[in-house]
């Protein structure tokens, strides 16, 4: 069985929002809301400054806090591709996950239940990449099984500098940015 | 200098996490009082069990109360689910990582915990269904006559107040990231609050209608028996000193506590710091230390320990004061905690 992860180029990324408009789309994402969104981090002192720009998400955490704390199993780490999801129907709405996720990656859906990125896991069974990463017009994403050493996403995890977002919390995050 | 830029947006998540409004801090502030009220009826009902004198001790007369605010506490939890249609899950699994699967079923065992105690006292705090059901009466006797029986309830009172208690601040204490919650301090800290609460809440349930007959109609017998737990009979000073004394013990060990806690956080990540920062000096830090420490802990102390020494008279100030520092407790922890994150270490 698969795990799925995910690779961004940060030296590639241009912060077109792409991935972000094609997420709603793909998704029916409600207006106001966002599965996906970019961040923009500036270092340094002028005129030695640098930046990274980051398409973010869900990062489908190999030890998911939100899937831990969710009273009613409708968090749930589903079986093909190892991802978090969410059962809609099993969801009350209590929002401990959204308070559990370092990465603020949930939100509220106007139905009631909670949401976020699921990797389009309804693409990837058909085959396809996730609509992020198929729209990128840089190509700075790249999805695949970490658990195959093959894969585009290993390769490249072995060839290049990377790094996760606060990997100190313990979470195990599976979404990687190269710099 | 690090600047970051994001464009999500999301309602209840940005610029801070706000998803969890005033029904939180009001249930966990209800269930914390209900918790502390089940273990002091549950330490009287161990009392009564032995022989000792302690029927009138107000707290064996107060889970009808108790019941009542259970469910003023359930509605708000309710009011606060978004999903509210969909509520019926949390009783079709047992999530044994989720503190909140924990207190769901937890509260389903305070619930008959709380209605078999409210029978000892029924009959006679509420006469017109005392003499329209005898079996109450039969029922009560059948309870308080039999030591046994009297025992197990204490010790059932007891044990899932305590669960109850500590089950309010783990629900927090569990979560990563929000660095302000993540302390195992926090549970017997809302145990310590919510017992002195309780204590607060049965004095000036007790002092609000002391030593007067319950009347004897429908509406009148069911208002009255919420806030009379002491029916006939006339507030012994004892108990009233009993309750006094618990307080001042309860409240001591709280601000013990919060000391503690503030010690932890103190001495961990820069997140930790960070988070404190918010009761130090931040956003919430007016009222933590005008409300929870100085009115609701530091001034009840000082009256009521000139109160035990005859200096001043009993009043219902200071319960009034710990009720509200109880409370401002929660809605400092519950605010603040969402507003505290994990800080990157490479954004240090």
């Amino acid at each position: 069985m698969p795990r799925f992860g995910m690779v961004i180029d940060t030296l590639k990324c241009v912060g077109c929002m792409d991935c972000v408009v094609a997420c709603q789309t793909e998704n029916d994402v409600p207006h106001g809301y966002c599965r996906d969104w970019i961040v923009t981090e500036t270092r340094g002192e002028f005129p030695n400054l640098s930046m990274e720009i980051r398409s973010e998400r869900c990062n489908h955490c190999d030890n998911p806090p939100c899937v831990t704390c969710c009273p009613t199993g409708a968090s749930h780490v589903e079986p093909f591709g190892k991802t978090v999801q969410v059962t809609a129907s099993k969801c009350i709405g209590c929002k401990a996950c959204l308070s559990a996720c370092p990465y603020g990656a949930r939100f509220v859906h106007p139905d009631g239940y909670a949401d976020k990125c699921t990797f389009c896991l309804h693409r990837v069974k058909d085959g396809l990449d996730p609509a992020c990463v198929s729209v990128c017009p840089t190509h700075c994403m790249t999805f695949g099984d970490l658990d195959d050493p093959k894969s585009a996403v290993n390769q490249l995890l072995h060839s290049r500098k990377h790094h996760s977002l606060l990997p100190e919390a313990g979470t195990k995050p599976r979404v990687f940015y190269l710099t | 200098m690090l600047e970051i830029v994001t464009t999500r947006h999301n309602p209840l998540v940005d610029p801070v996490l706000s998803v969890w409004s005033w029904e939180i801090p009001v249930y966990l502030f209800f269930g914390g009082m209900i918790a502390g009220m089940m273990v002091l009826a549950g330490l009287n009902m161990l009392k009564l069990a032995r022989g000792e004198r302690a029927e009138g001790f107000y707290s064996v007369q107060t889970p009808i109360l108790g019941f009542v605010l259970m469910n003023l506490g359930m509605g708000a939890l309710f009011l606060d689910l978004a999903h509210k249609l969909y509520v019926y899950n949390v009783y079709l699994a047992f999530e044994p990582t989720s503190p909140m699967s924990w207190g769901s079923w937890i509260l389903l065992l305070v619930y008959p915990v709380i209605l078999v105690s409210a029978l000892i006292r029924l009959p006679q705090a509420w006469p017109w269904l005392g003499e329209r059901l005898p079996v109450l009466e039969r029922l009560s006797q059948a309870i308080v006559g039999r030591p046994g029986n009297l025992r197990a309830l204490g010790v059932a009172n007891v044990v899932v107040g305590i669960g109850l208690g500590i089950y309010t601040g783990i629900l927090l204490s569990t979560m990563v990231a929000r660095p302000l919650w993540n302390s195992a301090i926090l549970g017997p800290l809302f145990l310590v609050s919510g017992l002195s609460a309780a204590a607060a809440m049965v004095h000036l349930m007790a002092s609000l209608v002391p030593g007067h007959p319950a009347p004897r109609s429908f509406l009148g017998g069911a208002l009255a028996m919420l806030v009379q737990p002491l029916g006939e009979r006339a507030p012994e000073p004892r108990t009233a000193d009993g309750l006094v004394k618990a307080d001042l013990v309860f409240l001591a060990v709280e601000l013990v506590l919060i000391g503690l806690l503030f010690i932890g956080l103190a001495s961990s990540s820069a997140s930790h710091v960070a988070s404190l920062e918010l009761l130090l000096t931040g956003k919430y830090a007016t009222l933590f230390w005008s409300v929870v420490i100085l009115a609701g802990i530091v001034v009840p102390l000082l009256l009521q320990w000139l109160e035990l020494g005859h200096r001043i008279p009993h009043t219902i100030l200071p319960a009034l004061l710990v009720l509200a520092g109880g409370f401002a407790l929660r809605w400092v922890m519950v605010g603040a905690g969402q507003a505290s994150h994990l800080v990157a270490a490479t954004g240090l």
